[in-house]
């Protein structure tokens, strides 16, 4: 167990920067999730970490050492791969205790000891003798994780582990893995592109994009305070709709805006460092809107398709002059149709807005963590 | 006549395709393993047996074996192919084997140009060779020596090896090594460990053809040997001599040569499983 720090790190091949000076602080025994869309460098990250790649510039601590130039094994860590990379010719029992036979010098009764408890703790006893290819997808995914933990490493890295698990066995290993973090108690450092994984598995999240950070924070936070466009339209399933429009009228507490092909809006936001006739993007999730019937001075959207999920409906609304639709969240049974003309009403509290740089308006009414839970505590006893 | 014909032309068709593909395999076969049975044929006949024109074993006369294996110097000969060939497939294994992890695995500049040099180097004919090779093989003192035939295979064999296992190399995924080297395994410990079990069937592949390559070849067996007991089968075989100069012992020559071709026949049969598996299954995504 240890804790990470990043010093303006930095990753070059050839000519290309592909990490741009990170500075980051992993804490001991936290669950840190790097995410971002393919090719933000969240895998290079977690490589860097791991030390199969060099870093180009920068320091790279554990527990307060400079560990630039060691091997893996001497930084401590075990990685768990995507593809699982387990040695094919070799039984379960062998490919755990492959790392402990070379490191340890301990002996084999030892060595039994350590990969049977290793075993109890993923539930691989009665595979040992297996080879991998007799093995299931989340049976070798264990596995790797059961090679990666046996050497008790300082540090637990993850590369996007669950994505070639189909979708209900992904549910079941991301509990399983969650589970584990809360039993070791050990740092892990975990590289996915599904923001669920990121959000349910999570202590910090880490937004990459393009090589940079976008935001380091607890899944609350970045759900409700994104600091940028990105992060807001890249946390949320399905995402947050971005409305591009003007500043109307900009204050301390709340903001009047002009939405492109919507209308007038308010939202809690504090607009008052710009000025008015500003572009600005307001953020509102589907499950933030409403629906209602137009009144005569209304300019309606029209319903271009409803998708049914089951426990919800997602109402998709045709705005003027915009690529993407706008995207409702509706309580079922949804009385809406196709071709059906409806106004939405977009929640003051829970609207986000961005300045023409993509960076946030603080909101002025967002909730806290403790916050709500206490709120919905209450309204359950009552 | 409103009947309709026996046979439709699409079906005489594909009948016709069928017995033509049938004697296409015949011929090949009868083409490729007529040489070797006419000398299992001949290898069983004795005297003037052997000039009268067969197409079946009518006895089973073992005379020609037992006059052949009743030969000291033939059994030496068995016996230094033996050697010679194994010497030359384990030394161009190991030196294939790390080769092929530095030219497959790590990058490093001139590995297309060395690459390219090896491929090269086996473009030169034997005999092109042959005198330069005489000389070293003096120099080294290793005339009329076994070893100085497992030196000159060697050479001869090392360029298709480091070809065929580096391509086979390159293959495997690369997060294999890179979760041998988390577990912390030198490159040594990678190359042998992990790397080499999985390598199997194109070892086994490589193996084996340079083996059959140094049980066979007779240039280099002739000319870097002199005495009998050095000798290596193929030029044993050679040297036969019947009675007279004027007769050709046809008999003994085939049952030498079919004592020399089963063991190599057996080991095809024994590795080629190892050729066909694809050991590789289940080391990734499945």
């Amino acid at each position: 167990m240890a804790c990470v720090e990043l010093k303006n790190i930095t990753k070059t091949f050839g000519n290309e920067e592909i990490i741009h000076q990170i500075d980051l602080r992993v804490e001991d025994g936290e669950f840190v999730v790097f995410v971002g869309p393919s090719g933000c460098g969240k895998s290079t990250l977690l490589r860097l970490i791991a030390g199969l790649e060099e870093i180009t510039d920068g320091t790279l601590e554990i527990d307060g050492e400079i560990v630039n130039e060691l091997s893996p094994k001497e930084r401590g860590v075990g990685m768990v791969f995507q593809s699982y990379a387990l040695y094919p010719h070799m039984n379960v029992f062998e490919n755990i205790a492959f790392g402990l036979k070379l490191g340890s010098g301990a002996g084999k009764e030892k060595i039994r000891e350590w990969v049977q408890k290793t075993a109890d703790v993923l539930q691989l006893g009665e595979l040992l003798h297996r080879k991998p290819r007799e093995l299931s997808g989340g049976q070798r995914q264990r596995v790797a994780i059961g090679r990666a933990m046996a050497r008790e490493p300082r540090i637990m890295l993850f590369d996007e582990p669950l994505s070639n698990l189909d979708a209900s066995l992904r549910v079941q290993m991301r509990n399983e893995i969650a589970k584990l973090h809360n039993r070791l108690q050990s740092t892990m450092i975990y590289v996915t592109h599904d923001q669920v994984e990121a959000m349910t598995l999570a202590d910090k999240i880490v937004v990459l994009n393009k090589g940079h950070i976008e935001q380091v924070g607890s899944p609350f936070d970045l759900y409700e305070n994104p600091e940028s466009l990105f992060v807001a339209g890249f946390i949320g399933s399905p995402k947050m709709n971005l409305l591009p429009g003007t500043l109307a009228k900009p204050g301390a507490d709340t903001s009047e805006v002009a939405l492109d092909g919507i209308g007038p809006a308010r939202c809690a936001c504090d607009s008052s460092r710009l000025e008015a006739g500003a572009t600005v993007t307001l953020g509102i999730r589907p499950e933030h809107l409403q629906l209602r019937k137009p009144g005569p001075d209304d300019t309606p959207l029209e319903v271009m398709n409803v998708e049914y999920l089951g426990n919800e409906a997602y109402v998709y609304l045709d705005v003027p002059g915009a690529s993407q639709p706008l995207v409702v969240r509706q309580p079922v049974p949804c009385p809406v149709v196709p071709g059906q003309s409806l106004v939405p009403v977009i929640s003051v509290d829970s609207a986000h807005l961005f300045d023409d740089n993509g960076q946030v308006l603080r909101r002025t009414r967002a909730p806290a963590a403790n916050e709500v839970g206490d709120a919905q505590l209450e309204g359950a006893q009552g | 006549m409103s009947a309709k014909p026996v046979l439709s032309r699409r079906q005489l068709k594909r009948y016709v395709g069928k017995v033509a593909f049938l004697f296409l395999i015949v011929a090949i076969l009868l083409f490729t393993v007529f040489p070797f049975y006419y000398a299992i044929l001949t290898s069983f006949k004795s005297g003037s047996e052997l000039f009268t024109v067969d197409y079946w074993i009518h006895s089973l006369n073992f005379g020609n074996y037992t006059s052949v294996l009743g030969q000291q110097s033939f059994l030496d000969s068995i016996w230094n192919s033996v050697l010679v060939s194994s010497m030359t497939v384990l030394i161009a294994m190991l030196l294939g084997v790390t080769a092929a992890y530095a030219l497959g695995r790590v990058r490093f500049r001139g590995r297309g140009p060395i690459l390219m040099i090896v491929l090269g180097v086996s473009m030169f004919p034997q005999v092109a060779v042959l005198s330069g090779l005489f000389e070293v093989i003096r120099a080294m003192n290793l005339y009329n020596n076994p070893w100085s035939l497992v030196f000159s295979y060697t050479i001869f064999t090392l360029p298709f090896t480091v070809w065929v296992l580096t391509t086979f190399m390159r293959q495997l995924p690369k997060e294999l090594e890179e979760a041998a080297i988390v577990d912390g395994a030198s490159p040594v410990v990678t190359l042998f460990k992990v790397f080499v079990p999985l390598m199997g069937p194109a070892m086994a592949t490589t193996g084996l053809l340079a083996f059959i390559a140094a049980w066979n070849e007779f240039l280099f067996a002739l000319t870097f040997t002199l005495t009998n007991d050095q000798r290596t089968v193929p030029v044993a075989i050679a040297l036969i001599t019947g009675g007279s100069q004027h007769e050709l012992p046809w008999g003994t020559l085939m049952a030498a040569s079919v004592i020399v071709t089963v063991p190599l026949i057996v080991l095809v049969l024994i590795f080629q499983r190892r050729i066909v598996s694809g050991l590789t299954a289940g080391a990734v995504k499945g």
